[in-house]
């Protein structure tokens, strides 16, 4: 039961990773239209900043704080040169030039910090665990990292629904020529919310950090669960993305943990040990699967553009 | 049908001589490495030939293809594991598997279209990339060697290297002519009538879930043989055959040599293979120059090289 309790926070907070990641990526999917693959080398980006950054001022927090802001100007910077001459293509050159600076990041993060990867070590302060229920204990980083992104996604709801940013946002995203009629700069518009995606991605890379190393091509399997993410959310929408992300977050978490116990039960031994990883892995895509039977927009479809 | 000598047709019929010529001048120069690399690109330009055959006809835009080079691989590998040597069991066991898989993805993701398309079939990849990872007695996260190719009786040797190369050319040969006879055929007019205006086709009464979900079929099995050579290629199965990446270079190839032509992908794999290789020999970091190219190719040359050729015409 206990065991059950600390994969369920394990789960949230692999969930509220993916929501960061996915929020970026629907963001910049339903304003702009772009499918952007070089968002997990946004995530990969801020890791290594956030770890650089933090050997340099030697304060953890100083490395997140420089390196939240290198990020988003990186993004800003490589929305100028390499994004903005793919809007209004189609969606397969997104994906090839995407891919093309994916592979670009991924070699020029080798070039510069190494082929080795890097560590960002925590605080000693944060290093402890706290009693969550009586006699519950669990890491109080996985707490932090819930807790700064949950403050995050409210944030962003503020961000998006009560400021006149997410005012020009929103209008931009329903309709962009009207929008640009009645003078907002779409272009810096544009490379705003680019950034702000970034953001959000590398900030999740180096949330992540502590917990598993800063290496080359860390963004990349977690971004094809973010976009298993959107898929069940629907595309264009925050909220369906929250709520899916917290949906695989925990499903997958939990069923890793618990499906090759529960196969031994019913098969051999020997067969639940071996199958079971294999069929826990196969779960968030049996999920999509079913959501795209009964819902092929996703759960909360974004309003018709 | 007449053939003309048109720069294409020239650039078509040069890269067959070469392909046919590599084992004779491999033999003469001593440099056995090159008919390694060469089978390699035959292989996989089967793969990008039809992968083409979906994304350039049909419009569908699949990042998920090299799971059927591995579902291929793998179907291949895991036999040979269990004792079944025999290829007459073997390739055929990896095209169906590669059918059933292409059925599933196909019937799902075909509901859907555009991003959601490419995420899908993305995701089902994924999950095919992971199953491999759990599957300790094939080797899991490292892979297995295979000890035996898949063995012809006295039809073919496939462990002497000209022998696999020639069959392997012959398929791809074989593949090319397949898809053009199918692209030209009625079946082909619907599937490129789908790609241009959907509802139209529909209107017009053609079902044209069914028939896109045919051709994804297709592609799938045409890949999973594809995956099956790789695996005797080179003796080796492993999650990363179908990394995802893969299904990038799979798509940059089709792109590159000029998509919606059925000779395109096979230009385009040589291309991107040669350009690796020469480039890994120049610099560790090849990728920091490939990167920028494809997108480069994306920005300023959309019809790839078939498209320079003919002047930027697409077709």
């Amino acid at each position: 039961m206990l065991y059950l309790l600390e994969q369920c926070l394990n789960g949230i907070q692999l969930g509220m990773l993916l929501f960061l990641l996915a929020a970026g990526l629907t963001l910049i999917f339903g304003i702009m239209d772009l499918v952007n693959l070089a968002h997990g080398s946004l995530y990969m980006l801020g890791a290594y900043f956030a770890a650089s950054f933090a050997a340099l001022t030697d304060s953890f927090l100083a490395g997140i704080g420089l390196g939240l802001l290198a990020t988003l100007l990186a993004g800003m910077v490589l929305e100028v040169i390499a994004i903005r001459p793919l809007y209004g293509r189609d969606h397969l050159d997104h994906v090839l030039g995407t891919f093309g600076l994916l592979l670009f990041f991924n070699e020029l993060v080798r070039l510069i910090w190494g082929p080795a990867g890097l560590t960002l070590s925590l605080p000693p302060e944060m290093l402890s665990a706290v009693q969550v229920l009586p006699g519950v204990y669990y890491p109080l980083y996985r707490l932090v990292i819930i807790l700064a992104t949950l403050a995050v996604a409210l944030l962003l709801y503020v961000l998006v629904m009560r400021t006149r940013i997410g005012m020009l946002i929103r209008a931009g995203a329903s309709n962009r020529e009207m929008a640009g009629a009645l003078g907002v700069n779409i272009k810096l518009l544009y490379t705003l919310v680019f950034g702000l995606g970034a953001a959000l991605a590398g900030f999740a890379g180096m949330m992540q950090a502590p917990l598993s190393f800063v290496q080359i091509g860390m963004g990349e399997n977690i971004l094809i669960l973010a976009f298993v993410v959107i898929i069940i959310g629907g595309i264009g929408s925050i909220r369906g993305a929250f709520v899916a992300a917290m949906l695989v977050g925990i499903i997958d978490t939990i069923g890793r943990a618990f499906l090759p116990d529960l196969m031994r039960n019913f098969v051999s031994y020997s067969a639940g040990s071996s199958a079971g990883p294999a069929l826990s892995s196969m779960l968030i895509y049996t999920l999509m699967a079913a959501v795209l039977v009964f819902r092929p927009e996703g759960l909360f479809p974004a309003a018709q553009r | 049908m007449s053939v003309r000598l048109t720069p294409r047709n020239a650039l078509v019929a040069g890269v067959i001589a070469i392909l046919a010529l590599v084992p004779v001048y491999a033999e003469a120069s001593g440099n056995a490495f090159i008919i390694s690399l060469f089978t390699r690109i035959v292989i996989l330009a089967i793969a990008a030939v039809s992968l083409n055959l979906i994304m350039g006809f049909g419009g569908m835009v699949s990042f998920g293809h090299a799971a059927y080079l591995g579902i291929g691989g793998y179907a291949v590998g895991i036999l040979a594991k269990e004792g079944v040597n025999s290829g007459f069991l073997q390739w055929p066991l990896a095209v169906a598997a590669s059918a059933l898989f292409a059925v599933t993805v196909g019937a799902l993701s075909l509901r859907t279209r555009g991003v959601y398309f490419i995420m899908i079939t993305l995701a089902f990849a994924q999950m095919v990339y992971y199953v491999a990872i759990g599957l300790d007695r094939y080797g899991g996260d490292d892979g297995m060697t295979i000890y035996k190719r898949s063995q012809f009786g006295a039809v073919i040797d496939l462990s002497n290297k000209t022998a696999l190369y020639y069959l392997c050319l012959a398929l791809l040969l074989a593949a090319i002519y397949l898809v053009w006879r199918l692209v030209h055929s009625r079946f082909g007019m619907v599937i490129q009538g789908a790609r241009s205006n959907e509802r139209r086709m529909r209107a017009i009464g053609f079902p044209t879930y069914r028939y896109k979900l045919l051709c994804f079929v297709f592609a799938g099995m045409l890949c999973g043989l594809a995956g099956a050579l790789l695996a005797n290629h080179t003796d080796f199965i492993s999650p990363a055959m179908m990394h995802w990446t893969r299904s990038g270079d799979l798509i940059v190839m089709a792109v590159l040599g000029g998509m919606g032509t059925v000779f395109g992908p096979v230009i385009g794999a040589l291309a991107l293979l040669v350009l690796e290789e020469a480039l890994s020999g120049i610099t560790q970091y090849s990728q920091i120059i490939l990167g920028p190219l494809f997108l480069l190719v994306v920005l300023f040359a959309r019809g790839g090289i078939d498209g320079l050729l003919v002047g930027g015409r697409h077709g």
